[in-house]
This record gives C-alpha cells, structure tokens and sequence, in this order.
C-alpha cells in the first residue's frame, strides 16, 4: 500500500483510498490534540506493519512513539488501557486489527466504556474510537466476521461503519472529538487498491479535501436517488446493491441506495423519507442475518412507517453460519449481487 | 491480640488513622442493620475486617485535587470509597438509591465512586479494574503529571485474564501503578489454595518483572508504609508494584452468606486480629492516648455516620427521568425513534 495520495491519477480533485482518507483524518486530529494517542499491535515497529492494512504507515516517524503505543498481543490490555486512558482525558485510538478480536475484550467495551458515565452519574466521559476492520476476504471463521450488531445492542457505545473515503475521513475525525466511546467498522476489502480488484473492479477512491472537515456522526447518505426500491446497505454490500442498482434500472427498477454511515445513532429519518416515496425496503448486510442491524432497522420502518410499505421489509444478509474459507463457499454465504440484484426484482415485482 | 507497631507515630497521625478505619466499621455495620431493615435496595457485600488495607492504602495516596492520586475498586467497595475521601453522606444516599449519591443513585453499593475524589465508580467485574488502571497509568505517564493510581481488588481477581494481560503491559510500560491484592483467603466461597497452587499471590509478580511484597493486612501502618514505598517507586518512572495484604472479612461474602465453608474457630483467630482493636490497644498501650480521647472519636465517628442517614432518608429520590440520561455524553435518542 502506497503511503502517498498518488495511487490514482490526479485529475480535477484529490482522490484517497480509505485507508488514506482515514490515516489523514487521523494525523489531522494528532496534530489538532496533544492527548490524541493510538494504541494497539504491530501498529509502529520500525520495519513492521503500520497496523494491520497499512493505516498508520508514516505516523510514527511523526508524532514518535510515545503516542503511538505498540502493545503486546493482550486484547484486554489494549481496550482497558484506552477506556482508563480516556477517563483521565485522553483520546486513545485503539486499534484490533480484526473485528473478531473484539470477543477478547467484551467486558472492557460492554462492562466499561459503555458503563462508566452512566454508573458515575454523569462525571466521567470515555471519549475513545476502537477502530476494527471488518469483512469476509477468504480468512475462514475468525477473521472475517462483521460483528458491528453486537454493539448496536450496548447503550452508551456508538457504532459507525464508513463505505467511502470522504465519510471515513470526516467520521473518523468526528468520532475522535466526540465525547463518547465509538467503535469504527472498517472493511478490509474497501481499504484501498487490493480492495479495488477483489470488490469487482470499482474505484473506490473519492474526492477527500486536504482541508479540515467532519462527517457527523449519526448522519446517512443517498448514494442513489430512485423511486421504486429504498435499499439501505453498508461496506462491500453497499457497493453490490450499487452495481444491482445500475443493473435493474435497465429493467426499469430504480433504486435508492442508502448508506446509513451510522449504526447507532441510526439515521432512520433519512429511511423514512425514502420509504415514504418508494414504499419498499431491502436492507443488506453482511453481517448474518438473525440479530443483524438490519432486523433492528426493519423493527423500527414497521413500527413507525408500515402504512408507508406496499410489500413486506425484504433482508439480505450473510447465512447464519460460520464462514467458509473456501471462495466458492464463502461467496455462497455472503450476499453476492446476483442475490441482491434476484431479492430487489423480486421485491419490485410484490 | 498483639498491638501494632506504631513507633513514630504522632498522637494525631495515630488517632486520624484510628478514625479513618473505625468510620468504615462503623458505616459498615450501620449499613447492614438498614439493610435488614429493609430501608436499602439491591445486595451488599461488606468490608469489615479490612479496613486497614484501604485506609493504609489511600493514606499514602497524594489527595491534592490539583493532582491527585486515583483508585480503581471492586464489588466490595464501601470502605475503599471512605478511605479515598468520598463523603459519608455521598456514599450512604447512593447505598439509599437517592439522588443525593454520589453517583446520583445510579452507581449503587458496587459501583460506588466518586471521581470528584479521585475514584472511578467502582467496577464489580471481578479484575475488571486491573485492565482500566493500565489506562489510568498511562495517562498519568503520558501527561508526565506525577500522578499514581493504585488498583484494589481481592485474591480471586489473580485468577483471570485480565490480571496477566493488566501486568504484563504496565509492566513492560513501567506504568505509574500500585495493585494492592487484598487476599481474604476466600473468592465467594471456594478458599484460594483449591483454585491455585501458588500459596502468596505475591510470587505472581516474578513472572512480569515486577517486585512484590506481602504485607499484614490487619495492619494499617504496615500496609501504609508498603504503599508509600510503591507509589513512590511509581511516580519515579520505576514501574508497578503488586502488594499482597494478607486480611480476612469478618462477614460473609453478601448479605445472605451463612458462612458454612470456613470454620467459627478460624474466624476467632482472624478476630484477634482485628485491625481497629489492635490499633487501639497500640495507643493505648503507647500511652498516645486514653481510653476517653478514643471513645470521643467513636462519638464523632458516630455523629457523623447519623447524620449521613438522616442525611439519606430526607433526601429526594432522583426524578425518574435521570434515568435516561448520562448514557451518552452528547445525547441521543434512546429506544425506538420518533
């Protein structure tokens, strides 16, 4: 991975990978905040990794290596060291490498970043961002899962998930001056040019300003304006339910494709307004199904807007199974756009 | 029983230490009689018996708010919270669940704290503190402030992963820590040698680097004088000591514990040891003071324990829509939209 902004030609705008946008975004804040701080393994040694996927390649060599904190492998080390740090006034970035990873510090992230303001009554913040790449890439059952819903279910924690590098650039930015704990979902296979073969060819670069910015956290983006189909999608799903969308528009089904950014604080005005136009809804994710955010999701249009919907809230999600390492395997389980693209001519059709 | 050491003690130094313990054991058992009573909610789990270790502990702590030492506690908090200067009344209207607590009623007796004192609200996830003080330290070492925090938590606590993983990495960062074990011998019921092959929790340390000291945990000068040397080793950049005091709780593990796995004839022993009546008798025997300059501190300590439940029982209960607040710093809408 290029440690330049110069992976693709420069034409008109500036365009970064999101593992550029992200490492900028971050640089940014260090250099705004002194108590800015990022912790975690294999994240600054001189020759090694520049954390898992390249984010922080170059950080250290600027801001040393008291702030950028290279860990032994001890999750809970890692999460309690952040949530104590933050407590004091700091702004630990702690980083996991994989999502799965998380299951080793449950109780730090549910029992303590989550807790601590609530039990103190108010007097304590834990303003810490716990950045965690997500996404099936032929790695098997534990180290490709998406397990973004699990904190969608512990009030006091905030869940985002950014598709694109502008929103990755200004959420991570905002999420490191927010006041509370925020768990960045990251997808392994959007980071940047490996990202780009493997997702089917798209350019996943977008213009990022070199000037300071944030995305507001709890805010959705229409990715695609349409009428027929709301169709609300996250990471790699969102980019497939893009290509379904160009590819049923031909069949004059025309979607709007929603990235809602934020799981928690849900963006579901944004949902409503569309569902409210288009009277149909699939959510997709590849996160498994049961559980999923995308059942909250479909809780909360049948509670507040059912009268809106002309056909049952359609959900695309990955299998509730573990994942397969084989590829043939794993792209049966997870949501392909021939599944996508077969769900929303389906749904258009009811 | 066997008087403490107290040689070199001032009157003063020795009757504040007295005090200091004799208001956790007065408050403890004040708070199980308005238990049974049924005036207070929730579970207790009682700190009798240790008071020396807190008060020992937290009396070598620097409390100048400007930069002050913190602590993190467990699920047996009371006497932790009032040794590290959280208010009688503060910490009895949060055990009556009113919104005088000091955590609004919304911490409770194992969550009691006080961060205006230096004490995040207490964790009572057993060695859930010993992974939160690593960040605590390595703030204070980040900011260079000289600050120290010191992480209690009992015996029990040496057998979960967050105390390898705790260790190891404020260890190897020479974090700015004291651990102080409190082995009480039992974690609920199950005794320590049936869970460990190590008799001295003490020993754990050696395989993070780090030194370790067993102290008498029934002595609050013993147990100052070992923390003192630790947290100065701390705020010298010297790294973490584990300090393992050797204590017993004279209750059961909470409220409705029978105690029928140790015997009564082991509990004598452990009553002989008493830390607050060792105390006395040190001064006592000392001639620092009589046995009226003492009984004028009961009466004092007692004032104000009184007047802590007076306090509690005319206090308001939080208004009920307190409980949706404080989840989120920057608010957001809780539960269903709209």
């Amino acid at each position: 991975m290029s440690t330049t902004s110069s992976t693709t030609p420069v034409k008109a705008e500036r365009r970064l990978t999101i593992a550029e946008a992200i490492r900028e975004g971050i640089a940014e804040e260090m250099e705004r905040d002194p108590s800015v701080f990022l912790i975690g393994e294999d994240i600054g040694i001189p020759g090694g990794f520049g954390g898992a996927f390249g984010v922080y390649l170059g950080l250290p060599e600027k801001f040393g290596h008291e702030r950028i904190i290279d860990t032994p492998i001890s999750e809970k080390a890692i999460a309690g060291a952040a949530v104590g740090a933050a407590m004091m006034g700091m702004r630990p970035i702690p980083d996991m490498q994989y999502a799965d990873f998380l299951f080793e510090c449950m109780d730090e992230l549910v029992n303590q970043a989550a807790k601590m303001r609530y039990m103190s009554g108010g007097k304590l913040k834990v303003p810490l961002v716990m950045r965690c790449p997500v996404g099936t890439a032929n790695r098997g059952a534990q180290h490709g899962q998406c397990p973004e819903s699990y904190f969608i279910h512990v009030p006091g924690l905030k869940v985002v998930a950014p598709s694109d590098a502008y929103v990755a650039k200004g959420i991570i930015k905002a999420a490191i001056r927010d006041d509370d704990p925020v768990l960045v979902f990251e997808h392994k296979l959007l980071y940047g040019s490996k990202g780009r073969e493997q997702a089917g060819g798209l350019d996943l670069t977008a213009h990022v300003p070199e000037e300071d910015y944030v995305f507001p956290i709890g805010k959705a983006v229409v990715k695609r304006v349409g009428s027929t189909i709301t169709v609300v999608a996250t990471h790699l799903t969102l980019y497939r339910c893009l290509a379904a969308a160009e590819e049923l528009a031909k069949e004059g089904i025309d979607c709007e494709v929603i990235d809602p950014v934020t799981l928690q604080p849900f963006d579901t005005e944004t949902v409503f307004a569309s569902v409210e136009k288009t009277g149909r809804l699939l959510i997709a994710h590849e996160d498994t199904l049961t559980g999923g955010w995308g059942a909250e999701l479909a809780a909360r249009v049948a509670e507040e807007r059912l009268f809106s919907l002309a056909a049952p809230i359609k959900r695309v999600a990955s299998h509730d199974v573990p994942l397969p390492v084989a590829p043939i395997l794993e792209q049966t389980v997870v949501p392909s756009q021939a599944r996508i693209t077969d769900e929303l001519r389906k749904l258009a059709k009811v | 029983m066997i008087p403490i050491d107290i040689t070199g003690l001032t009157r003063d130094d020795a009757m504040h230490l007295y005090q200091e313990m004799l208001r956790i054991r007065r408050f403890e058992d004040r708070v199980y009689q308005l238990f049974l009573k049924g005036e207070l909610p929730g579970t207790l789990h009682q700190y009798q018996g240790q008071e020396a270790v807190a008060v020992g502990a937290c009396q070598s702590l620097n409390s100048d708010p400007k930069n002050m030492d913190w602590i993190t506690s467990t699920h047996r908090p009371h006497g932790h919270a009032i040794a590290k200067g959280v208010s009688m009344r503060g910490a009895m209207a949060e055990l009556y669940g009113k919104a005088t607590g000091c955590c609004g009623g919304k911490g409770g007796s194992m969550h009691l704290g006080d961060p205006d004192v230096g004490m995040i609200p207490a964790i009572a996830i057993v060695a859930g503190g010993i992974s939160v003080v690593s960040g605590l330290g390595l703030a204070f070492k980040l900011k260079k402030t000289g600050q120290v925090a010191l992480c209690f938590f009992g015996e029990g606590a040496t057998n979960e992963g967050a105390f390898h993983e705790g260790l190891n990495f404020a260890a190897v960062q020479k974090l700015p820590i004291v651990y102080v074990c409190e082995n009480n011998i039992y974690g609920a019921s199950t005794p320590f040698h049936q869970t460990s092959l190590v008799t001295d929790v003490a020993d754990r340390a050696a395989v993070y680097g780090i030194p370790s000291v067993i102290v008498d945990g029934m002595d609050v000068v013993a147990v100052r004088t070992a923390v003192a040397e630790a947290r100065a080793r701390a705020a010298a950049g010297d790294g973490p000591t584990l300090i393992e005091a050797k204590t017993y709780r004279f209750a059961g593990h909470s409220r409705g514990d029978a105690r029928g796995y140790r015997t009564r004839e082991e509990e004598a022993e452990w009553a002989d040891k008493d830390p607050i009546e060792r105390m006395a008798l040190a001064i006592i025997s000392t001639g620092l003071a009589d046995a009226e300059a003492l009984a004028a501190v009961r009466l004092a300590v007692d004032t104000e324990l009184e007047d802590s439940v007076e306090f509690s029982r005319n206090s308001p209960d939080p208004d009920p829509s307190e409980a949706l607040t404080d989840a989120y710093a920057t608010p957001i809408t809780i539960g269903a939209s709209s």
